[in-house]
């Protein structure tokens, strides 16, 4: 009985945890800008938690207790600190208390502005996607090193000098004004599709933790898009994304097998998911800025047609591509573009794409091969064609893809 | 490949992973080390047509390709191993390899790379990380090396 009501407890508190994590650190910090003492004193709340509501029981409101108690424990900090200088915002913050205390229900969502933080310029890029899954989802860093393909101690000390800076580096916590806000709100886009991407591309393993990400990455942009409701290519993104995890199910075979988009069964593509991804693409379009992960989404939006026509419009997918090359003329694009081409104007065409990209930027670039064997062995250019699978294969990360890649080599 | 989305990953792990070395910046080799089981080993003991073998060739030509291959070599079965220890004066042979572990050395990749991120992206994309484990280490600084040889 005991331990039923112990679970419970346990479940609440995860569920608390889960839900209000960004909001908690998010309000601790943005006053401090100390995001690692936040996060320590949430941390510290819900130990607290678990070992204080099984037995007094959950409270009416789990949300505003944890601040409270997590606002204690920073509190305890400072003073232990004895650091005047660096205690200094904290304590202005201690003097807010007794406002705080009558509000216990509501408090300010500060996310938005955390966000900003963790994508802001003067911080690496490399580290916005790991700073978001860390302070606004609450991931550990031992997991986010796996994603990230660091070594968690390596992960930890990156983290760590992250926040200092936040702290320390006169980062503030607001919402950039109108006119830098399409820059800035770009770059944490590109980490929340970052986190996205990485996902996608371990989800396809046997592995639960890029499905996770997929859907950590979907639930920070819906996040986003509550926060930011009228900015189109927030809405892009979430499109984007949908699109793509419309189609989870469809990649692999039930063996495991890798199966690429044109062979893809589309009646196990989720209906809802495309069309939640179209109302967005839609609602989007009608504020007429047009804008990369719209395009991108589009992209999308014309594969997931086949679902109901039964065919690919490549020469749509081509315009789409062509537009997108004008404002983001990545590697991805061009070579998505080639790939489109290939399809829509022959795999001549596609080739002449591949043929403009610097050799140097694409040795280290799976994508590329795979298109470029793709074209060529259309082409009957066998040895030329094996040349690129080599490379693709040799590139590839999942061992699914490779084993597509080497039966197609043949 | 068009069953990706648009690859922004790749942007972001660029930025991490240098591909070409600007002249005059330091790089660093590496070694990729990898283990297998004993079930691997024994697929090579009974026959040498590896199963692997497309999926090494494609990874060895990317890394030669790419710029980044120093050198590399596959080691027979570990109870080909035979280990020798002195100690006090007394020698000491023992059949098998020197560690009683079950996964074992079967093979290294020697690359040169500009971090140690970059080797991690490659030890991930090598067969024998589906297979057994890479471990990645670092090789002792060029100095102390040429200490060795002189």
């Amino acid at each position: 009985m005991k331990g039923s009501n112990q679970e419970d407890t346990h479940r609440t508190v995860e569920r608390v945890a889960r839900e209000s994590y960004g909001r908690l650190v998010a309000y601790l910090s943005s006053h401090t800008r100390d995001v690692a003492s936040a996060e320590d004193a949430l941390s510290n709340a819900l130990v607290a938690a678990l070992t204080t509501w099984p037995r007094d029981g959950v409270p009416k409101n789990p949300e505003a207790w944890l601040l409270t108690t997590a606002r204690h424990s920073l509190i305890d900090v400072v003073r232990h600190q004895q650091v005047a200088s660096a205690s200094e915002p904290t304590l202005l913050l201690l003097r807010e208390e007794p406002k705080e205390a009558s509000l216990s229900a509501e408090f300010p969502d500060e996310r938005l502005k955390l966000l900003f933080v963790c994508a802001h310029p003067a911080i690496d890029p490399a580290m916005h996607t790991p700073l978001m899954l860390q302070t606004v989802l609450g991931l550990d860093a031992v997991r986010i090193a796996h994603t990230f393909l660091v070594s968690p101690t390596t992960m930890g000390q990156r983290l760590v000098r992250a926040k200092t800076k936040i702290r320390d580096g006169g980062i503030q916590f607001e919402v950039p004004q109108e006119r830098e806000l399409p820059q800035r709100l770009d770059a944490v886009l590109e980490a929340i599709y970052a986190a996205f991407g990485i996902g996608w591309d371990e989800m396809a393993g046997v592995d639960q933790r890029g499905q996770d990400l997929a859907e950590e990455a979907i639930w920070l942009g819906r996040v986003l898009l509550q926060l930011l409701p009228r900015e189109a290519e927030v809405r892009g993104l979430v499109a984007l994304m949908l699109h793509c995890e419309a189609r989870r199910r469809a990649r692999r075979a039930p063996d495991g097998r890798y199966i690429p988009l044109s062979e893809q069964d589309s009646r196990q593509w989720s209906l809802p998911f495309i069309e939640e991804a179209e109302r967005h693409l839609a609602e989007a379009a009608s504020r007429g800025r047009a804008g990369r992960f719209q395009l991108e989404a589009a992209i999308q939006s014309v594969h997931a047609e086949r679902a109901r026509n039964g065919r690919t419009e490549w020469a749509a997918i081509t315009m789409f591509y062509e537009q997108l090359l004008r404002i983001s003329p990545t590697l991805g694009t061009r070579t998505g573009y080639a790939a489109a081409a290939g399809e829509a104007n022959g795999p001549e065409a596609g080739l002449a794409v591949l043929d403009g990209i610097n050799p140097d930027d694409v040795s280290n670039y799976q994508p590329y091969w795979a298109v470029r064997a793709h074209l060529l062995q259309r082409l009957g250019k066998a040895s030329e064609a094996a040349d690129a699978f080599d490379r693709a294969i040799g590139l590839a990360e999942d061992p699914a893809v490779r084993q597509f890649l080497l039966q197609r080599r043949g | 490949m068009s069953n990706r989305p648009p690859p922004i990953r790749h942007t972001f792990r660029r930025t991490k992973a240098l591909k070409i070395v600007p002249k005059g910046e330091k790089v660093m080799q590496f070694a990729l080390l990898i283990y297998h089981s004993p079930e691997e080993f024994a697929v090579r003991k009974n026959d040498y047509n590896d199963p692997h073998l497309g999926a090494w060739r494609g990874y060895y030509k990317a890394l030669v390709e790419a710029g980044v291959y120093v050198g590399a070599n596959a080691l027979e079965v570990p109870e080909t191993g035979t280990t020798v220890r002195l100690r006090e004066g007394k020698r000491s042979v023992q059949d098998g390899p020197f560690a009683e572990t079950k996964e074992q050395l079967a093979g290294f990749i020697i690359l040169e790379l500009p971090s140690v991120d970059a080797a991690l992206e490659w030890a991930a994309r090598c067969p024998g990380a589906s297979i057994g484990a890479v471990e990645v280490r670092p090789l002792a600084p060029e100095a102390m090396r040429r200490g060795f040889t002189g």
